[in-house]
């Protein structure tokens, strides 16, 4: 089908752009790559009175560093930061996880802030953001406020964003040079949204495991960190056996739904094998650094 | 609501200026507005690949952004692959190795293929297995278009060396 018909706004400034989403409210919506909106209006299931596109605002379109953070922008597509020297040394990680967003002519077009302000609960990006720690900067009416990733996905395409916000910068907190990452996911076919997938990040001290993340996402309704299993991984030395009693522990408590992809029950075993190669990659990464 | 918006655009080197309303999506502004029907409309949520035309010489969906959006950008076009009457390696190849059987998917590999070969003027099997898994076709199987795509990035490598010393390909060949 073709989408409903709109109000076209093109701002060419952030400033511009918070003042029109301020005064449109509920009514407007931002367009940025339109990788997940535009097929939504395609099939009427989203019919917005108004679209704020924001691909002319050249200022939103950087992946840097910026106070120990890796800043993007919410003009910047998923290419950028999966080409981005800066993102590959500070936040590896997320340029891993880029890597699976759906495939090249999608990221040419999709960007990372959309990506995260959209919330798919099997999405790559919000799971590996969660991992790696930061937050987003919105930006509103009343002016700028933060939002950790630990408190911003509220369910299945919620997040804490308002009507007439901008999520504007996403913020990846950086990790030691050492760390370990890996990202794992399992989908039906290459570029589809996961059955289940896990990231994880590994700081060893020594022989011990000084600080772990381990993001989940497809098996809840926002990615999840599960944080007893990173606690019973913190201080140890991340035997197999640690290791799989992690990972038990990370899916005691999942109740996934079943859909046409897999059964909640099936999503589960999937689940626990992409925590464990995740573990095990991340692991074998920092052991290599700390060698 | 129903507001016409200016898209300047250029399109396989010719430029062109319509009024279009911002709902039009860029597959339809280029068949129906411009009447280049070589790109074709598929799924037309993002998943198939066959509307993929190059924007500043990247692939992508054209039923998933607006004509609007590509206002004061360059695209290209399965028209604008054939030159001077003679048709594009590419093209040549999908003929030759049977990279084709309806049809349906030609316009929308072809250039997933030729920005593939403008990054990576030598793909393995493998890599060419990848970039094209962005495209969907129903008919072949795929095997005759991978073996399309890498005849194709044979004869280009040719014709560039060609280009740079001519006397030693000769011998070459």
């Amino acid at each position: 089908m073709k989408p409903a018909s709109f109000v076209y706004h093109a701002p060419a400034t952030a400033a511009e752009t918070v003042a029109t989403l301020t005064e449109l409210g509920e009514e407007g919506r931002v367009l940025a790559g339109g990788q997940s909106l535009v097929p939504l209006m395609n099939f009427r299931l989203a019919q917005p009175a108004h679209l704020v596109d924001i691909n002319r605002v050249e200022e939103l379109d950087y992946v840097r560093a910026d106070d120990g953070s890796l800043a993007i922008g919410a003009r910047a597509r998923q290419a950028a930061l999966e080409r981005s020297s800066e993102a590959r040394s500070l936040a590896p990680l997320l340029v891993e996880a880029a890597k699976w967003v759906a495939h090249p002519p999608i990221r040419h077009r999709g960007t990372v802030c959309g990506s995260i302000a959209h919330a798919d609960p099997a999405a790559e990006l919000p799971a590996a953001m969660l991992a790696q720690g930061g937050e987003v900067v919105i930006a509103g009416g009343a002016g700028e406020r933060r939002v950790p990733f630990a408190s911003l996905f509220l369910g299945p395409f919620s997040t804490a964003l308002q009507p007439g916000e901008l999520l504007k910068e996403a913020r990846a907190e950086r990790w030691p040079d050492d760390t370990g990452h890996a990202f794992v996911e399992v989908a039906r076919r290459h570029g589809d949204f996961a059955v289940a997938g896990a990231a994880a990040l590994v700081h060893m001290d020594g022989p011990v495991i000084a600080r772990v993340a381990l993001a989940l996402f497809g098996v809840a309704a926002t990615p999840v960190r599960v944080g007893e299993a990173e606690r019973l991984l913190q201080g140890s030395s991340g035997s197999e056996d640690e290791i799989r009693e992690a990972a038990e522990v990370a899916v005691r408590d999942l109740t996934p739904s079943s859909d046409i992809h897999g059964s909640g029950r099936y999503r589960i075993q999937v689940a626990r094998s992409c925590i464990r190669r995740a573990l095990r990659e991340a692991l074998t990464s920092a052991r290599r650094h700390n060698g | 609501m129903n507001e016409l918006h200016p898209v300047a655009v250029t399109v396989n080197g010719t430029p062109y200026e319509r009024h279009v309303e911002a709902r039009r999506l860029l597959v339809d502004f280029l068949r129906e507005d411009l009447g280049l029907v070589g790109t074709h409309i598929g799924c037309e949520h993002g998943v198939c690949g066959t509307c993929t035309v190059l924007m500043d010489g990247e692939s992508i969906r054209s039923c998933i952004t607006f004509a609007v959006q590509a206002n004061g950008h360059e695209l290209m076009t399965v028209e604008g692959l054939a030159a001077d009457g003679r048709m594009h390696p590419l093209q040549e190849a999908f003929w030759e190795q049977q990279g084709l059987q309806c049809g349906y998917c030609t316009p929308g590999m072809l250039l997933r293929a030729k920005e593939l070969l403008a990054e990576n003027p030598d793909p393995t099997r493998e890599e060419v297995r990848e970039a094209v898994a962005s495209n969907l076709c129903r008919c072949t199987g795929y095997q005759f278009i991978l073996d399309a795509v890498l005849e194709a990035a044979k004869v280009i490598r040719h014709e560039a060396a060609a280009s740079v010393e001519p006397a030693r390909v000769a011998q070459e060949v």
